[in-house]
C-alpha cells in the first residue's frame, strides 16, 4: 500500500469519532426536549446547561476531525 | 481533492510576517495574527467606549447591547462564582470579549482567526489556570491540596482517586484551549473544503452552496458559543479555587 492511500484510509477511520460526537449530541438535546415537554416553565434555566454539555460533546468529536485533517493536509 | 483548486484548506491559517522584528534570537515580528488581535482590542474598545459616552438612564439601542455583553458577564459570575468572584469580573470580561470578537471577526472573509492558533489559546489557557492556581493557594495556603483528595473516602479508593484527580486537574489547561482551537479550526477548514466542492461540481454546485449558508450559520453559532463555554470554564475553575469543593 502506497503512503497516499494509507493517509485517506487513515483519515476515514480518524472520522469514526464523529460516531461518538453524534449519539452525544443526541443524548443531550434529546433529554432537553423531553424535560421541556414534561415541564416547559423551565425552559430558560435548563436550555444553557443543555448548550454547555453541546458544545462539550462537540468537541471531543472534533479532536478526532482534527486528527483526519492533520493526516490529509499537514503530514 | 480540494487541494487541487487553488490554495489547500490549510492556507487561511498561515501566520505571515507583516513587519521583520529580531531582537536577539527571538522572533518578535509583527504578524497577521497580532494585527487582527489588535483589531479586535480597537473593536471593543471603541464599541464598549462609544456606546456608552453620553450614557442615558433610558438606554440606546448601542448602549444597551453594551450593557447586555456587561451585564451576562455578571450575571454568569454572580451565579457560577458568587460574590467572592466580583473582583474577577474585569478580567474574566476581557477574556469573553477578546475570545468572542476574535472568533467573530475570524468570520469576516479574507480576514484572520487568531483563536484557530493553538499558541495563541494555549497561552490564554495557561495564564487561567497558572493564575488559578495561585489565587486558590493564597487564599487556602496547604489546605489547597486536600481538593484532590475528596473527604470521608477510604483510604484504599483515596490511592485510586487522588492521582486522577491530580491529572484532571492538570490537563485542564490543554482541554480548555484544544477545545476553542479544535472549533475555530475544523469550522473554517470544513467551509473552505465546502467551498471547493462548489466550484467542482460546476452547475450542480448549488447543493454545496446552500449547505454552506446554513454551516456559516452554524459557525455563528459555534463562535459565540464557544466563547460562553471558555467563560464559562474559567468561571466554574475560578469557582473550584476560591471555594475548594
Amino acid at each position: 500500500m502506497d503512503l497516499a492511500s494509507a493517509k485517506m484510509i487513515g483519515a476515514g477511520l480518524a472520522c469514526i469519532a464523529l460516531v461518538g460526537a453524534g449519539v452525544g449530541i443526541g443524548n443531550i438535546f434529546a433529554a432537553l426536549v423531553s424535560s421541556i415537554a414534561r415541564n416547559p416553565a423551565s425552559q430558560n434555566q435548563i436550555t444553557t446547561p443543555a448548550l454547555l454539555g453541546f458544545a462539550l460533546a462537540e468537541a471531543t468529536g472534533l479532536f478526532g476531525l482534527i486528527i483526519a485533517f492533520m493526516i490529509l493536509f499537514v503530514f | 481533492m480540494a487541494a487541487e483548486h487553488g490554495a489547500s484548506p490549510l492556507h487561511q491559517f498561515v501566520i505571515e510576517r507583516l513587519v521583520p522584528i529580531h531582537i536577539g534570537g527571538l522572533d518578535l515580528s509583527f504578524s497577521n495574527s497580532a494585527l487582527f488581535m489588535a483589531i479586535s482590542v480597537a473593536v471593543i474598545t471603541a464599541f464598549l467606549t462609544l456606546s456608552m459616552s453620553g450614557a442615558k438612564l433610558v438606554p440606546t439601542r448601542w448602549q444597551s447591547t453594551a450593557e447586555l455583553s456587561y451585564e451576562f458577564i455578571a450575571n454568569m459570575i454572580r451565579d457560577n462564582v458568587g460574590s467572592a468572584g466580583k473582583k474577577y469580573f474585569p478580567f474574566v470580561f476581557s477574556l469573553f470579549m477578546f475570545v468572542l470578537f476574535g472568533n467573530l471577526i475570524g468570520m469576516v472573509p479574507y480576514s484572520f482567526t487568531y483563536t484557530s492558533h493553538i499558541a495563541v489559546t494555549f497561552a490564554l489557557a495557561a495564564f487561567i489556570f497558572i493564575g488559578v492556581t495561585l489565587i486558590a493557594l493564597a487564599r487556602h495556603g496547604w489546605h489547597f491540596f486536600t481538593f484532590f483528595a475528596p473527604k470521608g473516602m477510604p483510604l484504599v479508593l483515596q490511592l485510586l482517586l487522588v492521582p486522577i484527580e491530580v491529572i484532571s486537574y492538570l490537563i485542564r489547561p490543554m482541554t480548555l484551549s484544544i477545545r476553542l482551537f479544535a472549533n475555530m479550526m475544523a469550522g473554517h477548514t470544513m467551509l473552505v473544503i465546502f467551498a471547493g466542492f462548489v466550484v467542482a461540481m460546476g452547475i450542480f454546485g448549488v447543493l454545496p452552496l446552500a449547505l454552506n449558508i446554513f454551516f456559516i450559520l452554524l459557525e455563528l453559532l459555534v463562535a459565540v458559543l464557544q466563547a460562553y463555554v471558555f467563560t464559562i470554564l474559567t468561571c466554574i475553575y475560578l469557582n473550584d479555587a476560591i471555594h475548594l469543593h
